[in-house]
């Protein structure tokens, strides 16, 4: 170069460089231990540190689990099978507790000969949420999201197909009626024709006619109580009823937050306040004991109801809060727009608003019902029968007496493995959004 | 300009569409419209220009209520603007209005887009709707966009669906609030031309832009604003060749300057 | 203000509370206001009746009556013949301490996790991502459950500690975790201890005192002072000075093992294990959601801040301090403080370990002893709304002022 340089600056090129490989140290499984572990001293310490407590944490726990014990009726006839295997006092993990009980584990005491309903019930609720989670998903199915809670209702407790049906009816007598005043025009009236003709559907029609159809077409499942709910079948239910029936009320809280009025907007604040100050275990405690105070005397319903309700009334002021969210995130230019057009505020957020700001939210909804999820174990403090307290129930029996650890590391995994997945799944939504926004 | 450009303004009708009368505005203590007077008669074209913050935009966006005047009157085709819901809705669904940012609703098609205020505000069934919104696609040149969404489209594009929309209200009045100012130069003749064939066809349009072409080949006045006040009206000839006000003269000399 | 032209005034029509913009918002939230207390009202008359037909009255005095009740871990004095109110406030005090102790523990946790997941270590980074992932992806009451069994089953009992043939011994000689608790030493205050306070506190005021001495020098003359080791050497050397002339004033009370009788540590303090089960779960847990909120604050400030800073020749160490930090912190406050709310509300599932915070003493025994769920109920829940809305206002406050400076 520096010849060139000497004689011209003018220079072309005639022959091109063909790639040459990197100089040889430079490649290889060395390169990359060199570059990611060992760059210099204070990554040296780093990678030895990070060795060691790997060492210090898995030394004990992989022998233990990979000894583990599959095959045994009890703890005692474990301990036999271990001392036999590796000797007296070796850890083995007994993972035959799993085995034996993995039912009690999953569905709590729900009837053997029906575990196909929850199962049935959650394959379902998958199927009803497809459209709502991936919008490639087919319109259509939001049909099926709308039926599903009450067949879902149903399969889990059983019963008179027609109950649930007459209830679903009093949704589309309500909405027949507001559609049909609401064509007319005034959209008031509409709302309060449709909201009374649904509630005398419900109040005087519901029953005689579930009673007529069922004496007709006698549809039934057997019934299973609430008491029967239990493991991750009830942590399921709980959580995913507790998101589905909070969302429209967290929407409505999050739309009176953003209120102009004065007194919605400040009431909304102090609802999610006092909802968000407390523990959960708090309002967990004022279901069990305090809610019935303030019902009509004699009323007493059972106790998974109340948690519903108390749950929903908790999450749907986080979910407000997610909502607001999505609903600072629109443009005003949207709100401008929808104006221009002439288009009511309820038509506007219900056309305009809600539909994109709902699409921002969701991944803000899935992490709030990954944290829901998690605490539905507080459910054990008020003796409703989680993962967590089945595993004190088995550890209480005599054959599996003095088992700890083989039961925790279970319902972890299972926490877990739900858990990662959604929390995945909202990071792939969010992504996406991110990019789609650009 | 274009070809359109080189035909003759059609013929202003001697009926009122919209009047103002001694309106004020302040944001906070900001008085940003002072005292504006204007009447805009059936099938007249006016474009309003003038530096930035001088309230232009303000002005016609109190036109369909966007913005609340809060002393002097606006009569909007026989309507007052005033706290009444009811005026307020039957103004706003006769008036258009194209925003400089589109404001399309990314989460609906173009011909959604077309079709949701005629179904929900005009309750026209939805067949009808989308024949109408059909037919203004076809007008704004881009029919074989209808079943896409938004954001597939160039600025150009959605700013002429962003037209669509509003004629399919079928207003009698378009607002166009800097309708080219967030495009690429590309395609700020596509809009243009779009505009100028609604004014052959006689739309009353009140237009706040600073593109002077458009001004000189449609428009019957040109309004000068400044400082929250107009300053100058005139026909696009004269205000051009011959600019009474200094303030107007210094404006001209800037935009035009380079 | 001049009003021109305002339109002859006509009489108020009924109509208008609907179609008038004045009046429409008034008549809704009227609406809204009477639905409110018509709710409000049939709950209360539900309350009355109900209270009414159990022969129950609305009452705190039950707060003065003797608790009777002992409680394992207690800040202040108490003995089972203090009043209620007494238990309550010493179950506050657990719940406000291990609180405290949670939100410290779990900032190191995190933030020191948060960074080495950026690290270019390879295995380190992915040791912080299991430890984020693991812990917050599995419930917080199973994490409680676990460390305290992990503390009961897994540590030795005080007996393996004693003779020649021990098992277990002190961590540092000083420092042991049994299945009874976790003994620390405890510093005992002599004859001068006053002094050598005073003498800290002066020297920890110096050496702030020569900071901004050396920041107002550099600004003015440009040239920099030594601060790090000066500050030390102010702070560290009086102190240790002070602490040799007084004659050792302070000593520490170390935990050692009975030579004889029941084997039992004497002196020192014993931490139960209910707290330490809590504490650590708690920090963990949390750490693992402030990782995240760190590595997101540190990313969040664009790659090209740093090379801006690079590019104008500071060293990685100031670009880190001056450029970075100042800009990351504004992101990550917000969600911290947020965090340390959650922690603070998390506290509550102390009950599943035994450790006798407020919700297992005043929301706990004394309301099962006393029967006055409604009325322990609502002061459990004014608490931790207090302290929520403390914490909140705080976070307030800080936003403010960080927006000040964002003009």
């Amino acid at each position: 170069m520096s010849e060139i340089h000497a004689e011209t600056v003018a220079f072309a090129r005639d022959t091109m460089m063909p790639p040459a490989p990197p100089p040889r140290r430079e490649t290889g499984a060395v390169r990359w231990m060199r570059e990611n572990l060992f760059s210099g001293p204070l990554n040296i310490i780093l990678t030895i540190l990070a060795a060691w407590l790997l060492w210090l944490a898995l030394r004990d726990l992989l022998p233990w689990a990979w000894r583990g014990i599959w095959q045994a009726g009890s703890a005692s006839e474990c301990r036999a099978i271990r001392d036999q295997l590796y000797g007296e006092g070796v850890p083995a993990a007994c993972w035959a507790v799993v085995r034996a009980r993995w039912r009690q584990l999953l569905f709590g005491f729900y009837p053997a000969d029906g575990l196909w309903r929850p199962l049935l019930a959650l394959g379902l609720f998958l199927v009803a949420v497809l459209p709502v989670l991936f919008s490639g998903a087919p319109r259509r199915l939001l049909w099926l999201s709308a039926a599903a809670p009450f067949v879902i209702v149903w399969l889990l407790w059983g019963g008179s197909l027609w109950g649930p049906v007459a209830a679903a009816l009093g949704f589309v007598v309500g909405w027949a009626i507001w559609a049909a005043v609401a064509r007319r025009g005034n959209a008031g009236l509409a709302l309060l024709l449709g909201l009374g003709a649904a509630l005398a559907w419900w109040f005087l029609l519901a029953r005689p006619v579930a009673a007529g159809l069922a004496s007709v077409a006698p549809l039934a499942l057997v019934p299973v109580e609430s008491r029967a709910f239990g493991g991750f079948t009830l942590s399921l239910v709980i959580g995913l009823a507790g998101i589905c029936l909070s969302l429209p009320l967290g929407v409505l809280l999050a739309l009176a937050r953003r209120s102009e009025l004065f007194f919605i907007s400040k009431v909304a604040v102090a609802y999610i306040e006092v909802i968000r100050g407390v523990p959960l275990i708090v309002w967990l405690l004022v279901a069990q004991v305090v809610l019935n105070y303030f019902l009509p005397r004699g009323t007493n319903f059972d106790i998974l109801l109340r948690v519903i309700i108390m749950v929903t009334l908790f999450s749907s002021a986080y979910i407000a809060e997610v909502i607001r969210g999505g609903l600072a995130a629109l443009p005003s230019g949207q709100y401008e727009a929808a104006d221009a057009l002439g288009l009511g505020y309820w038509q506007a957020t219900r056309l305009i608003v809600l539909p994109q700001a709902l699409k921002i939210s969701i991944p803000g909804i899935v992490n709030s019902f990954i944290g829901l999820f998690k605490d539905t174990t507080l459910v054990s403090i008020i003796s409703l029968f989680d993962p967590m307290r089945i595993s004190s129930t088995i550890r209480a029996t005599t054959e599996w007496g003095g088992i700890y650890w083989e039961l925790y590391v279970f319902v972890a995994l299972v926490f877990f493995a739900f858990c990662f997945a959604m929390s995945r799944y909202s990071i792939w939504l969010e992504r996406r959004l991110e990019r789609s926004h650009r | 300009m274009t070809d359109a450009a080189l035909a003759p303004p059609p013929p202003v009708s001697g009926e009122v569409a919209v009047q103002i009368t001694g309106m004020n505005k302040w944001y906070g203590q900001f008085h940003v419209l002072r005292d504006i007077d204007l009447t805009v008669t059936k099938g007249e074209r006016i474009v309003i220009c003038g530096p930035s913050g001088s309230g232009k935009s303000t002005l016609i966006r109190c036109i369909n209520r966007l913005e609340e005047h809060q002393s002097g009157q606006i009569v909007v085709d026989g309507t007052e603007l005033t706290s009444n819901l009811k005026n307020v809705d039957k103004v706003r669904s006769e008036v258009g209005m194209v925003f400089q940012h589109f404001n399309l609703f990314p989460h609906l098609t173009v011909l959604e887009n077309c079709t949701l205020a005629p179904i929900w505000v005009r309750k026209v069934p939805k067949r009808e709707a989308e024949e109408t919104a059909m037919h203004f696609l076809h007008k704004v040149r881009i029919p074989e966009q209808a079943h896409k969404y938004p954001g597939q489209l160039s600025g150009g594009q959605q700013q002429r669906v962003a037209i669509a929309r509003s004629l399919c209200m079928r207003p009698k009045i378009m607002l166009f609030d800097e309708p080219t100012s967030a495009l690429d130069p590309e395609m700020i003749k596509e809009v243009l031309d779009t505009m100028i064939e609604l004014a052959r066809d006689g739309m009353t349009m009140l237009c706040v832009t600073h593109e002077m072409g458009f001004a000189q080949a449609v428009a019957n006045r040109v309004i000068f604003m400044d400082q929250g006040q107009i300053v100058e009206q005139n026909t696009p000839r004269e205000f051009f060749n011959n600019p009474r006000s200094e303030r107007s003269k210094l404006f001209l000399s800037q935009i035009l300057g380079h | 203000m001049t009003i021109a032209a305002e339109p002859p005034r006509r009489a108020f029509r009924p109509s208008q509370l609907i179609n008038d913009s004045r009046y429409r918002g008034l008549t809704i939230q009227v609406v809204a206001l009477l639905l409110l207390a018509g709710l409000i009202a049939y709950l209360g008359h539900n309350l009355v009746v109900n209270l009414r037909a159990l022969g129950k009255d609305f009452d705190f005095g039950f707060l003065g009556n003797r608790a009777g009740y002992d409680i394992g871990q207690t800040l202040i004095s108490y003995t089972n013949n203090d009043t209620h109110a007494r238990a309550a406030l010493v179950g506050m005090l657990n719940t406000l301490l291990v609180a405290a102790l949670g939100c410290v523990t779990a900032t190191v946790i995190g933030v020191l996790a948060g960074v080495l997941r950026l690290s270019k270590n390879w295995l380190i980074g992915r040791l912080m991502t299991v430890y984020v992932e693991l812990f917050r992806n599995v419930p917080l009451l199973l994490w409680i459950v676990l460390v305290h069994a992990v503390l009961s089953n897994a540590t030795p009992i005080p007996a393996e500690f004693r003779g020649e043939g021990a098992t277990a011994s002190m961590v540092f000689g000083v420092i042991a975790f049994t299945a009874q608790g976790t003994f620390i030493p405890w510093p005992v205050w002599g004859e001068g201890a006053e002094l050598l306070t005073v003498v800290l506190l002066l020297s920890i005021l110096a050496a702030l005192v020569w900071r901004s001495y050396a920041r107002r020098r550099q600004m003015a003359t440009g040239r920099p002072l030594p601060v790090l080791w000066v500050a030390l050497a102010i702070l560290v050397l009086p102190t240790v000075l002070a602490f040799l002339l007084l004659g050792r004033p302070v000593t520490f009370d170390v935990p050692t093992m009975r030579e004889t009788g029941i084997a039992r540590f004497n002196g020192g303090v014993n931490i139960l294990n209910s707290l330490v089960a809590l504490w650590f779960a708690l920090a963990l847990y949390t750490g693992a959601f402030i990782a995240e909120i760190v590595r997101g604050g540190i990313l969040a400030v664009s790659r090209g801040q740093s090379e801006a800073a690079f590019a104008l020749g500071l060293r990685p160490g100031r670009t880190m301090r001056l450029v970075i930090l100042p800009q990351a912190l504004r992101v990550i406050v917000p969600p911290l403080i947020s965090q340390y709310l959650n922690l603070t509300k998390n506290t509550s599932l102390a009950v599943a370990v035994g450790y006798a915070d407020l919700r297992a003493t005043l929301g706990g025994v004394t309301m099962n002893q006393t029967g006055r769920e409604l009325e322990s109920i609502l002061l459990l829940g004014l608490f931790y709304l207090v302290v929520s809305l403390v914490i909140s206002g705080a976070m307030n406050v800080y936003n403010r002022r960080i927006a000040l400076k964002e003009r």
